[in-house]
């Protein structure tokens, strides 16, 4: 057994020592004398957030199956721990190994949200490793960033040797066949930097140079050496059904938030609404074999012993197998007696007979997320979803014995209007009435609960509202008051709860979102005046980072109220995620026109991910739309 | 078929409080495909009852839980399953089959024997032996006990069944009863407040070395390990 990096007195003092003590069920092992690069996996929160993303057991998995890598886990100390590890000088170790991440070859970081950049500094902090690249020495590893904030990386650009941009499974064994390579010559980091920022898929920032223009845009934005190139193609999986995928993946002693075999029936969506990002940077949809998902099910569950499986994807409805998955996992679960964790899916007659084989109808609810209140908004963010198939659906829920309905809403997309925001009250109500029609008194258990809920919308990189200015705070406290208003006006809203998010938050993923190089000292100023788990509201910390963008001169309005002219470089411009800048701009132009877009299933737009030459795209039938046409 | 299964847990293991080992040890079942019986109804779970819950901070030569089981193969075939699919500082040590009356795991335990070491940076400031024999020499040892509603005034000493010092090391025998269960831990600390002494956090290593059944009288008690309650199959 491996000698804890913490004493007996640290780990009996702390909350949860499980997190820190590695040992889990599947974790690998190795000998550090027979392997030749020692990875260090980091998801920058919690162990019990860390824990629960597939992503993570996925890259894990795949470098250790690499006979010459040993892959362990790192994610960020609590803040106990934190203090003591600071007092105590204990340098950040790795779960497996319990080893300094110091003596690594690689620290692999995955940004999944941008409130985590302050726990990426606690990572480099608490490692030893100095917070720039640029002042790293060869004792230090190759810090490596990934997810989906790597699609705008700029904003902790600074911190990072690479970003490694897309899929993780295609680039790997190249990047480190190549480190290899490097050492056995003599070379050096920066040598090994420079051959990485040639190979595909890898931003290397110290590499580029970002000039800027006196209104504090991008002038341009130019690799410093020739043979680099000027735009970075993301990675992808061509065929998901061929990749590998971990078998056996590590299971937590802890209750960690996902604590439940994840089965990935596709990546990708073919819906394309305008606020989502994900719904562009995964393009093209690709699915799994449902044949194959059976097999990794059956071997998933012998292999961690979890008594309850979900499905995970964007837009499950889409997935066009789902029928006969589902019906296989049914009879397997219940022979098992293993617990189904559906995703969320269209209501209609297949989901509702679904859900009520396998969760008690009275405990669980529908989810429906219209996202905007009014058809008029919901045609410009392009969310297909109408009034009639929300009521539709509900009616034939509340006769199926549902009588709980999440809604989720966004408030401060483009073009939104007091009507709009009034619609989120209104549809709250058409749908508490729809369940007095619809269910006779004597069969009523108790009123309907209507929970709605609204976010604030924030316009992210590589969508159509990447033009968009975000709302002011003030703005979106104001909308926030006059939703709850609208609802304490209606009938039925005595069945209605209404809950919003905390604005400032929201204006901060808004600043980082599309955010530039000139925010890296916020940053790290907000992380040194005690920043930490921005994610975690009773940690947030308003105030201070009000005061980093002060004494950093940095002006939020600049990143999220400014409205950006069509012809303006973005800090992300030089990344290529598939869609085009210019299908993107159709989009944006669509929308302020409240014109709706097919889904790709419907009819190709056009948006450029057709070169990849997979998933949707290669479908027949599917006629592939000239990029330039309108 | 009801199953008695004895485990050990060692190392980092100590770190894993009861209910992770409960939710590790339903895992486990599966993992090792045991034919494991669930209750019925809508969500169901498997029948596994704990004995004797071990603090944090403690491993163990002699922890239980039965399990009800749909149909099974032999006792060494089950075992090796099991270890197949342990973690280290986890091991199954036997399996044993348990007579239609017995009791269940938790409602049988009534003692359990600790072992108690100094951690090699800390030395006993007093000579061990000889305050243990006065320790447990008192006619009646009080104690405040910290409740979660209030503080009580307690003895310990009906509960201490067997003190005694061997080569610096401390067997101690104690209630490990539902209503009595006595921690170790306190009455380590007892014994250095008597001795005009605090003890300091983690100076102990304290490990279980096994947990008991009653098979006597309560004035007149015999004490057999969990496992014996049961045959080898």
């Amino acid at each position: 057994m491996v000698k804890p990096a913490l004493s007996d007195e640290i780990l009996l003092k702390i909350e949860k020592p499980a997190r820190y003590i590695g040992n889990e069920v599947n974790s690998v092992v190795k000998d550090k004398e027979q392997v030749d690069i020692r990875f260090a996996m980091c998801f920058p929160d919690v162990y019990e957030i860390g824990m629960s993303h597939l992503g993570i057991q996925i890259i894990y998995d795949l470098l250790n199956r690499f006979e010459d890598t040993w892959c362990e886990r790192v994610y960020s100390p609590w803040t106990d721990l934190d203090q003591i590890m600071r007092k105590e000088k204990i340098p950040l170790f790795a779960l497996e190994s319990q080893e300094p991440i110091r003596e690594f070859d690689f620290l692999g970081i995955t940004l999944q949200y941008e409130m985590c950049y302050t726990n990426v500094l606690q990572i480099l902090d608490l490692s030893g490793i100095p917070f720039y690249a640029v002042d790293r020495t060869e004792a230090d590893p190759i810090v490596i960033g990934g997810g989906p904030c790597s699609y705008n990386p700029e904003p902790i650009a600074d911190f990072f040797d690479i970003f490694y941009i897309g899929e993780g499974e295609t680039m790997y064994r190249k990047l480190l066949d190549t480190y290899k390579e490097n050492k056995r010559n003599g070379g050096s980091r920066e040598d090994f930097l420079y051959q990485a920022a040639k190979l595909p898929g890898m931003y290397v920032p110290r590499f580029y140079e970002v000039t800027y223009k006196e209104d504090g845009t991008i002038a341009s934005f130019l690799p410093v050496k020739e043979d680099i190139p000027e735009t970075i193609v993301k990675e992808l999986v061509t065929d998901l059904s061929e990749t590998s995928y971990p078998e056996k993946p590590v299971v937590p002693f802890i209750k960690v938030t996902q604590d439940r075999v994840v089965l990935e029936i596709q990546r990708g969506c073919i819906r394309g609404c305008r606020f989502c990002q994900a719904g562009q940077i995964y393009r093209p949809v690709r699915e799994r074999n449902a044949e194959v998902l059976k097999k990794y099910a059956l071997t998933l569950l012998k292999n961690t012993g979890h008594e309850e499986i979900s499905l995970s994807s964007l837009s499950s409805s889409d997935y066009s197998q789902l029928e006969e998955l589902i019906f296989f996992l049914i009879e397997e679960c219940a022979r098992k007696k293993i617990n189904i964790s559906l995703p969320s899916l269209r209501i209609d007659s297949f989901s509702l007979d679904i859900m009520s084989k396998v969760q008690d109808v009275k405990k669980s609810s529908l989810t429906f997320a219209p996202e905007a209140g009014s058809q008029r908004l919901r045609n410009v963010i392009n969310k297909g979803l109408t009034e009639e198939v929300i009521l539709k659906g509900a009616a034939l829920a509340f006769e199926g014995g549902w009588s709980r309905v999440k809604l989720y809403f966004m408030l401060g997309l483009p073009t939104e209007t007091e009507e709009d925001i009034r619609g989120i009250a209104e549809l709250s109500n058409k749908i508490a009435a729809v369940f007095y029609e619809t269910v006779p008194k004597e069969k009523r258990n108790g009123k309907v609960q209507i929970v709605t809920s609204t976010s604030f919308f924030i316009p992210k990189p590589f969508t159509p509202f990447q033009w968009s200015p975000m709302n002011t705070k003030e703005e979106l406290i104001e909308k926030a008051y006059l939703t709850k208003k609208a609802v304490t006006e209606q009938l039925n809203q005595k069945s209605i709860k209404y809950n919003w998010h905390e604005a400032d938050v929201s204006i901060l993923e808004g600043v980082f979102a599309r955010g530039d190089r000139k925010t890296a000292k916020v940053i790290l100023k907000a992380y040194e005046k005690g920043c930490l788990f921005d994610s975690w509201s009773e940690y947030f910390h308003n105030d201070l980072w009000m005061e980093a963008f002060q004494e950093c001169g940095v002006s939020i309005d600049f990143y999220t109220t400014r409205t950006r002219s069509a012809d303006e470089i973005f800090p992300w411009d030089f990344l290529d995620c598939g869609v085009t800048k210019e299908f993107l701009k159709r989009e944006w132009v669509k929308a302020q026109k409240e014109e709706v877009s097919p889904n790709c299933k419907m009819q190709c737009q056009g948006c450029g991910a057709n070169r990849f030459k997979s998933g949707i795209c290669m479908e027949k039938g599917q006629e592939q739309k000239d990029e330039t046409q309108d | 078929m009801k199953l008695r299964i004895k485990f050990t847990k060692s190392g980092v293991m100590k770190f894993i409080g009861h209910l992770d080992v409960m939710r590790y040890f339903q895992k486990a079942m599966r993992r090792a495909e045991i034919d494991i019986s669930y209750t019925t109804g809508f969500s169901p779970h498997q029948i596994m009852s704990f004995a004797a819950p071990l603090g944090v901070g403690l491993e163990s030569n002699g922890e239980y839980f039965d399990i009800e089981a749909d149909s099974v193969t032999n006792g060494n075939d089950m075992k090796d399953r099991l270890n197949a699919v342990m973690v280290d500082g986890m091991h199954i040590e036997s399996i044993r089959l348990l007579p239609e009356n017995a009791g269940n795991a938790m409602a049988s335990v009534a003692a359990a024997k600790y072992t108690i070491l100094f951690d090699s940076s800390f030395s006993c400031p007093f000579d061990l032996e000889n305050a243990v024999n006065i320790f447990m020499a008192q006619e009646s040892i009080s104690v405040t006990k910290q409740t979660k509603r209030n503080v009580k005034e307690m003895d310990l000493k009906p509960y201490i069944y067997e003190m005694t010092v061997k080569d610096g090391v401390i067997f101690l025998l104690v209630n490990a009863s539902s209503s009595g269960n006595i921690k170790p831990g306190l009455v380590m600390e007892t014994l250095f407040k008597e001795n005009g002494q605090t003890l300091p956090e983690s100076a102990l290593k304290i490990t279980r070395q096994d947990t008991y059944t009653n098979t006597g009288t309560e004035d007149a008690p015999v004490f057999i390990p969990l496992e014996d309650i049961g045959y080898e199959f």
